[in-house]
């Protein structure tokens, strides 16, 4: 039986070596050949993970990126557009600057960053006016899509407000209303704290109270770990007020991951751990996503994560770009993005458009317990005057980005 | 009104004669020609994603008369030109398989390569064309041996199979692609490619092959491509008041016979549009169950049947009055639908 199998991969696979030449001749003649090149810098995450299933890959969010550029490859061979991706993967120190500088010097004028904020925003600001278009893979800061926003920049990666309002609507449609929030003591953790301070105030749910996990350094992970954290948990939730849910915000994946099944009282976690609002996961395979997920893993051996998924949605953007267009020059490809004709389809039961006023790509916001997607935001009966997706994160009348 | 509805009947004739060999149908049909013969009770096929089952459907009745459970994941389905067999494209099990309609046993399957979604018949009946939705091939298969005869490759995520009334030109769309790919079937390779929008689900012929209507679900939209020249003429969208624009998402398409009207289903919008195809204008948007998917004619045109996935049902529309007249309850996520006299 699996020696069938092989056979069969092995004829499908000369079935379609022999369709790919044949398709070089089906190519129109009309559309001049364009090879699309595309930068990728990437700063390795932290493997300081609670979970070792969260312990990044060497290949993280580049994977999405390569499976984007097979599917981009599969329509341009119709068309005759190639696309490649030059990787650029950062170690701690380096400067993101050098490696854009050096893209630019081959003619890369489309980078595709997976980065710190900050470091983004300096990429961001030296390539202004030197016709290079930056796509955002997982940068989540509001603030990057608000006082600091950039024209070069295209956000794939949802923001913190849009995450927390996935979340809280969920919670408000289960009548969950009594939130109490354990945030950690990183500056990224209080992002994620204040977006679902805001999320609270939004749709009108109540924070009953606040309190703050210190790290205190150290390694995430013992032999015996599970001892100790059956003990310390109970009592850092001991004594809370009368809750629906803990909501934890734990961007730095400090202690969020031990709350479930260990609180003091019997008390569901939902935020940074338990029900967790998330752009996209390994277990979603609504509207096709098993399509994806499939092919992802064919080629990564591994499930598609959200950095992975914002990759290749970013890069699928810009081969639907040069499609539509023709073209691989970042000012052509970014005014098409940006006009109003542009939509992508990634999988998530609807269109995805971009907001003009900050380039954030709107999308539903998915709320996984890492077995499978418990449900998909926005919620029923969250309307909006626009698309029901601005009901995810800071909208139009509220933004203070002044794009330039 | 009239007039047109007199049109399909005769066509219908023209249609079914050539394929009944029992005397006594024929006879029947020229009887239901003068409106003195009851409606022929007709079978509706519906398979059932979830519920890895066909609903069996008399349509005189207009009730589930027969449940059978068939392959993991059944979507595409489509009759044998003599309508003795269902091809059904069981996604899970890698497989076509194929249900005898008078015994209701599964009696084979087609070794159809990974994934097959949907599929079509060549108008002869002797060769089924399926879409490889994992693989990104087109699959040509031989009815009566059952074997493959040939792979196309094409766009990513192949889904909607259509065929230009005449057999010539086989139409794949490729749902991460966005195209609809053109195949000659006489050679079996792409001869165009025309770019519609995002996840192209449905393509069909006008009856007159002029036209080819490509659906997008993701886009919204429905593209009218000129079949002789191909390229975009013009693309249908919809506006539904009280409606999100995202959640008009159009799949199937099935035009009239005297091709003056196309159905367009839309998916979770929950409404069947009623389009003129003349004008290329919106007539009419019909209530059905939630997330609307296939659709298909009863054999005399007069109902048209929609698959309602969320529902766990199926609308019947009354062609001639454009109102829907019932909702049969059938198995666990209905998804595609052939009917046969």
């Amino acid at each position: 039986m699996i020696f069938s199998h092989f056979i069969r991969a092995g004829l499908l696979a000369l079935a379609f070596a022999g369709g790919q030449s044949f398709a070089v001749h089906a190519a129109p003649a009309a559309n001049p050949p364009i090879d699309v090149k595309v930068g990728f810098i990437r700063q390795q995450h932290s493997r300081d993970t609670v979970s070792i299933l969260d312990i990044p890959a060497a290949d993280d969010g580049l994977a999405g990126a390569k499976l984007a550029a097979e599917d981009n490859n599969t329509t341009g061979k119709f068309l005759g557009q190639t696309f490649e991706i030059v990787d650029v993967p950062l170690k701690e120190g380096d400067d993101p600057l050098k490696a854009l500088e050096r893209l630019a010097g081959q003619g890369v004028g489309l980078i595709l960053a997976d980065l710190p904020a900050p470091d983004l925003l300096k990429l961001a600001d030296a390539a202004k006016d030197k016709n290079i278009l930056i796509f955002n893979t997982s940068a989540q800061e509001d603030w990057l899509r608000e006082e600091s926003c950039r024209a070069d920049v295209i956000h794939v990666a949802p923001t913190y407000s849009m995450l927390a309002d996935g979340l809280a609507q969920y919670l408000i449609w289960k009548q969950w209303p009594r939130w109490f929030m354990i945030k950690g003591s990183h500056p990224q953790d209080e992002l994620f704290a204040e977006a679902i301070r805001h999320s609270a105030k939004k749709f009108g749910a109540k924070i009953v109270g606040e309190r703050t996990y210190v790290d205190t350094g150290g390694g995430r992970r013992s032999d015996s770990g599970s001892v100790q954290t059956q003990k310390l948990v109970p009592v850092a939730t001991q004594g809370i007020p009368a809750s629906d849910v803990i909501i934890a915000a734990d961007e730095s994946d400090v202690f969020a991951n031990y709350l479930p099944y260990r609180t003091f009282d019997p008390r569901l976690v939902v935020g940074s751990a338990g029900l967790k609002p998330i752009s996209w996961d390994e277990t979603h395979e609504q509207w096709g996503a098993y399509q994806l997920q499939n092919r992802f893993f064919k080629l990564a051996f591994r499930g598609m994560n959200a950095r992975d998924n914002q990759a290749w949605v970013a890069m699928r953007i810009i081969g639907e770009a040069a499609n539509r267009t023709g073209s691989n020059d970042p000012k052509v490809l970014r005014a098409y993005i940006v006009g109003p004709d542009f939509s992508i389809a990634a999988f998530k039961g609807e269109r995805q458009t971009l907001r003009p006023w900050n380039q954030q790509l709107r999308q539903p916001i998915l709320l996984g317990d890492g077995r499978m997607i418990v449900s998909v935001s926005p919620q029923e009966g969250f309307l909006h005057q626009t698309s029901e997706l601005d009901t995810l994160g800071y909208d139009q009348p509220e933004t203070k980005c002044k794009l330039q | 009104m009239n007039f047109q509805a007199m049109n399909f009947r005769q066509r219908n004739i023209q249609d079914l004669v050539p394929d009944l060999g029992r005397s006594a149908a024929a006879a029947c049909l020229i009887w239901a020609l003068a409106a003195l013969c009851p409606a022929q009770a007709a079978t509706a096929y519906v398979s059932n994603e979830k519920g890895n089952s066909i609903s069996i459907i008399d349509t005189d009745k207009l009730a589930v008369v027969n449940t059978v459970k068939v392959g993991r994941r059944p979507r595409g389905i489509v009759l044998s030109k003599d309508y003795s067999q269902l091809f059904i494209c069981a996604g899970d099990d890698d497989t076509i398989q194929v249900l005898d309609t008078k015994t209701l046993q599964i009696v084979g399957d087609f070794q159809s390569g990974a994934d097959p979604e949907l599929l079509i018949l060549s108008p002869d009946g002797k060769l089924l064309y399926t879409s490889n939705e994992n693989d990104n091939l087109v699959t040509v298969m031989d009815v009566a041996t059952r074997k493959t005869i040939e792979e196309i490759p094409v766009g990513v995520e192949p889904e909607g199979m259509a065929l230009s009334p005449d057999g010539k030109v086989l139409v794949n769309t490729s749902e991460t692609t966005n195209m609809a790919h053109l195949i000659d079937t006489g050679t079996r390779k792409i001869f165009a490619n025309v770019l519609v929008d995002a996840r192209p689900r449905s393509a069909q012929f006008t009856p007159n092959g002029k036209e080819l209507w490509v659906s997008s679900e993701v886009g919204g939209t429905v593209s009218v491509i000129d079949a002789a020249d191909p390229k975009v003429l013009q693309k249908i969208s919809f506006d539904i008041p009280g409606l999100a624009k995202e959640a008009i998402q159009p799949v199937g398409i099935r035009f009239t016979p005297d091709g003056a009207k196309a159905f367009v289903a839309l998916g979770p919008a929950n409404r069947v549009a009623v389009i003129d195809v003349a004008s290329r204008k919106i007539d009419k948007y019909l209530l059905v169950g939630q997330r609307v998917w296939q659709l298909a004619f009863t054999p005399d045109f007069k109902y048209l049947y929609s698959t309602n996935g969320v529902s766990n049902d199926v609308s019947v529309i009354d062609v001639a009055s454009l109102k829907v007249v019932k909702s049969i309850p059938v198995g666990s996520f209905p998804w595609g639908v052939a009917i046969a006299p």
